[in-house]
């Protein structure tokens, strides 16, 4: 590029401003702008639609606001010190934690069995795997209507097969102390392949060679799977339980479709609860998005210190081979 | 170790196999109760559990409205109902629905593989200014639970004036944190030499990355893509709070929700919509049945 002088002083100037154009072009060949320019339209992105909300949320949780109407009003600590006083976040807190006590340890154990049952060369097995992986694919909408459907109090499959062994009739999602429960069975149908394939993966890594020589020693199936199996699908179910606590915590499609938080609030979970707040009532003039979001972070630091626990308490009792 | 150095004979394999107690997994001889292998006993009735929601939706789609409510139920409708299927379209907007997801869910896809192929290219190969600090600071976004940021989020959608429309259900999911880190990971095991040699004969970032990496990545962005299809098809809360009102852009789970809360006791019509909606995703998972399995087992990740 040619440079024209523009006099004594300019010279200086303009061997100056050679030396920037010189070194702004080294920088644009360099790895800095081109890693900058490969990252830059996904951290635009992620920043807006990813870290601000963050911080905006946190900002949230000491407002009174509403969705819809733009007025703020700073109330300190007080959206946070509400949250021990209100029966129904205590309600909610109870039947999330008590779904996820039934959730957590249901799914993880029946998917190892079923993984251990998958993990070996029959006939028809792609088959049998292809039918506990399908409900991964299937939304928990469609889902919700089918277990609606097939739970329904007076004309539902499962009624009618539950009748023929003697059991019931159940009211399912219509009766308070079962509503949690179906939701329970259904979650973990939805849940049960994304489990098996985990385990199925962990334990087709068990070397051969280990059960075999176990074999030799003389253990039996049973005292191989616990002495050797087990321990090596410990990284396995360490993701799982800490994977399906962070999903159990956070149940909402499943609640809001099939039973909208009833009968009697025996299904409101902590999620439900915070879109109630924020967009059933707070979309209007009752500026509750504030209290919703600042149950949300509570609801957020939980899961982060549960997680947390989880890691270290993993690491202590969990073996990794490699 | 010490019983191999006594022993004044070398053991060969097939002597091995001939030492008193040694039985092998496989060779060893059971007693056969039965003409089959005894897990089909668990495997099959497990089958036709997990099964049964599906098949008993198809069998409901195919019945009229009288037989669905008939108990005990009737298992198969004697003659099959398919003008269900096309009440359900004559009734709904399901053609709507269904190219409203299509439209979403492959803008989405789309943009995730590229964006997410040019920022995980750079976090693996690239040394820049900055770049572990804001790959430590995106990561850190992941676990970030999605109620937290919802309020916010819905916020900041409005303030672009996007609600109500399906750019809602686009621009915040351009990018996926989840498929950066997993794009990161692979192409970390790529070998670095082919790369190298093209960067020596003068080859451009971007050629190389489109020329060498990417066609070296079809798996891994095969698994993206499925898994990102997935999530958006399925994808539910977040349309739920920002298509509010206008009918015109809701998608198949909205719209299927909202059919269901209109017709719960017209179970014939429901199930037939279910149906329909289901199919593409079954469809697409018996076809990429693999690359689904492989997002599932190396990374964990579901809705």
């Amino acid at each position: 590029m040619r440079w024209r002088s523009p006099g004594r002083l300019g010279d200086l100037t303009a061997g100056r401003a050679l030396r920037t154009v010189d070194r702004f072009r080294r920088f644009l060949v360099s790895d800095h702008a081109a890693g900058w320019a490969f990252i830059l339209p996904s951290v635009i992105l992620i920043a807006v639609f990813g870290i601000v909300p963050i911080l905006w949320g946190l900002i949230l949780s000491f407002q009174k606001a509403g969705l819809i109407s733009p007025e703020r009003e700073w109330v300190g600590v007080s959206n946070y010190a509400k949250i021990a006083s209100d029966p129904k976040a205590r309600q909610a807190a109870v039947n999330t934690i008590y779904y996820s006590a039934l959730f957590v340890p249901a799914s993880i154990l029946v998917a190892l069995f079923i993984a251990h049952a998958l993990n070996r060369r029959i006939a028809f097995v792609r088959f049998y795997r292809l039918a506990v992986f399908i409900p991964v694919v299937t939304s928990t909408i469609a889902t919700g209507i089918m277990f609606l459907w097939l739970f329904d109090k007076n004309y539902g499959l499962a009624n009618w097969l539950l009748g023929k062994v003697g059991l019931g009739p159940f009211g399912f999602f219509e009766d308070p102390n079962q509503a949690m429960i179906a939701l329970v069975l259904m979650t973990v149908w939805g849940w049960l392949g994304f489990d098996t394939i985990i385990y199925l993966a962990a334990l087709q890594g068990v070397p051969q060679e280990l059960l075999e020589a176990a074999s030799i020693d003389g253990a039996s199936r049973w005292s191989s799977f616990w002495r050797v199996t087990w321990p090596m699908l410990g990284p396995a179910t360490l993701l799982l339980v800490v994977w399906s606590t962070i999903s159990a915590l956070q149940l909402f499609d499943e609640v809001f479709f099939v039973t909208h938080g009833g009968p009697l609030g025996r299904t409101s979970v902590v999620v439900f609860y915070v879109y109630r707040l924020a967009f059933e009532q707070g979309l209007g003039s009752l500026s509750l998005a504030g209290y919703a979001a600042a149950i949300a972070y509570v609801l957020f630091l939980v899961i982060l210190l549960l997680t947390l626990a989880q890691f270290w308490l993993g690491r202590r009792v969990v073996h990794y081979s490699s | 170790m010490s019983a191999v150095a006594e022993a004044p004979v070398v053991l060969t394999r097939s002597d091995a196999r001939s030492l008193p107690g040694e039985t092998g997994m496989v060779e060893r001889p059971r007693r056969r109760f039965l003409p089959f292998d005894p897990w089909h006993l668990f495997l099959a009735p497990l089958a036709a559990v997990m099964l049964l929601p599906l098949l008993w939706m198809v069998v409901t789609s195919l019945q009229t409205e009288a037989q669905t409510f008939h108990f005990p139920p009737i298992l198969w409708p004697g003659t099959p109902r398919f003008g269900n299927y096309s009440e359900v379209l004559g009734q709904s907007a399901f053609g709507t629905w269904f190219w409203n997801t299509t439209v979403v869910t492959v803008t989405v896809v789309a943009s995730n593989l590229v964006l997410c192929t040019l920022a995980a290219y750079a976090f693996a190969r690239i040394h820049f200014l900055g770049r572990t600090f804001v790959y430590f600071v995106i990561l850190a976004t992941l676990m970030v639970p999605l109620q937290v940021v919802l309020i916010p989020t819905f916020l900041i959608v409005k303030e672009l004036g996007l609600l109500d429309r399906l750019g809602a259900l686009v621009v915040p999911n351009l990018v996926n944190v989840f498929g950066i880190f997993l794009l990161t990971q692979f192409f970390r095991t790529l070998p670095i030499e082919l790369e190298e040699a093209a960067r020596i004969d003068g080859a451009s970032r971007l050629s190389i990355l489109l020329r060498i990496v990417v066609p070296l990545s079809l798996p891994a962005l095969a698994t993206l893509a499925v898994i990102q299809f997935l999530w958006t098809w399925n994808d539910f809360l977040w349309p739920l709070v920002t298509i509010l009102t206008n009918q015109d852009a809701f998608t198949l789970q909205l719209g299927l929700a909202t059919f269901q809360g209109a017709h719960n006791t017209q179970w014939h019509l429901v199930s037939a919509a279910n149906i329909m909606s289901m199919l593409p995703m079954i469809v697409l998972f018996l076809l990429a049945q693999r690359y689904f399995v492989r997002g599932i087992a190396t990374q964990g990740l579901k809705g």
